[in-house]
């Protein structure tokens, strides 16, 4: 488990000043507090999207009509949006911030045998993809701002990912 | 039962300029495109099943427009959870359309499972606003003049045959071409 102390309120601050205020997804014991700050925050709207590519078709929409979405989702759901990615977003140049729980972070011995490949493939399978990632392994928010250059910059899906027991 | 590009005419003749058409991978797009190409259409050319959450989220942030969802059988069964997903946000402001031929089409005509298996069916039991099946085109146009655009979010499922031309033309657009054009036209 990590220990950065990450404050919700100062990580969904950091967001939505970026300009990120549509949000759809599926939820992950990894963000902790952070998730209910989101629902709670009524300057974002969020679409509990049964599953990670539905997430992503939904936050879509933001960018094609000239705002901006993301998804919030463990990484054991980066399977389903695979297709998405490759089929839709890459091809279509339609950026979306993805907030990714690590789960399987740090090695077999931190959790369940459902979590050991994806845990260690996690930022391979973004590599892959040319995706650009951030991960808060060193409690410092310029990540948030620096991976939303990138996406920016690439107009493709970015990848924030959050290890499990970042925020207190 | 209806020729489906006949059922795409249709539909076409009575939808507004302004309304914005989300329409699937394979053979509904090229003929949406070769019928009536418009600046609020939105060709969704890969991601067989993702068209329904695209057309839901720009429904949600398009509440002055009508969104017109329109997709086969195999792509909404593709991904049927986000029917009651729609009904659960319920956007008054839709319309999801389905073009059922019991098949896909695209990819050599293979049997799917609506033949035995009702969308509409399962539609009504997710509480859209009005679920219609549809066999033919008098009922089709019926239903389309009289359509409140804003009473949704509607359900109309058409059943069409299976298309003998197999030459319909290649939507001639890049996927970033779609992309601009279409946040263009919402910036308009």
């Amino acid at each position: 488990m990590n220990s950065l102390n990450l404050d919700p309120k100062r990580f969904w601050k950091t967001i939505k000043k970026l300009g990120y205020k549509n949000f759809a997804g599926v939820p992950d014991s990894s963000f902790g507090n952070a998730y209910q700050f989101m629902i709670d925050d009524h300057e974002i709207k969020y679409i509990p999207a049964i599953r990670e590519d539905v997430a992503i078709g939904i936050a879509s929409a933001s960018h094609i009509s000239n705002s901006k979405g993301g998804i919030i989702l463990q990484n054991s759901g980066l399977g389903n949006l695979v297709n998405p990615l490759t089929s839709f977003n890459l091809i279509y140049k339609i950026p979306v911030l993805m907030i990714i729980g690590w789960r399987g972070y740090g090695g077999r011995s931190n959790d369940a045998p459902e979590h050991w490949i994806m845990g260690e493939e996690t930022t391979n399978i973004l590599d892959i993809f040319g995706i650009p990632w951030r991960s808060f392994e060193n409690n410092n928010y310029e990540i948030i701002e620096e991976l939303t250059e990138k996406i920016d910059e690439l107009s493709i899906p970015g990848a924030l990912i959050i290890p499990p027991g970042s925020f207190i | 039962m209806i020729i489906r590009r006949e059922a795409i005419e249709h539909i076409l003749k009575y939808i507004n300029d302004e309304s914005i058409i989300v329409s699937t991978t394979g053979m509904i797009s090229r003929e949406i495109f070769s019928t009536k190409d418009r600046p609020s259409n939105f060709y969704m050319i890969g991601s067989m099943g993702l068209l329904s959450s695209l057309g839901l989220g720009l429904a949600l942030l398009n509440k002055d427009k009508h969104i017109y969802i329109i997709e086969g059988d195999g792509s909404s069964l593709m991904s049927l959870g986000t029917l009651p997903l729609i009904t659960y946000e319920s956007p008054i402001n839709l319309t999801h359309i389905i073009l059922d031929n019991e098949a896909y089409e695209s990819t050599g005509s293979q049997k799917s499972i609506s033949n035995k298996i009702s969308i509409a069916n399962i539609a009504k039991a997710c509480g859209y606003t009005n679920v219609t099946q549809i066999n033919d085109k008098f009922t089709l146009d019926k239903y389309l003049k009289n359509l409140n655009e804003f009473n949704g979010p509607n359900f109309l499922n058409i059943k069409t045959s299976i298309e003998k031309n197999k030459n319909i033309p290649r939507i001639n657009l890049s996927p970033t071409d779609i992309t601009d054009r279409f946040k263009k036209y919402i910036n308009e």
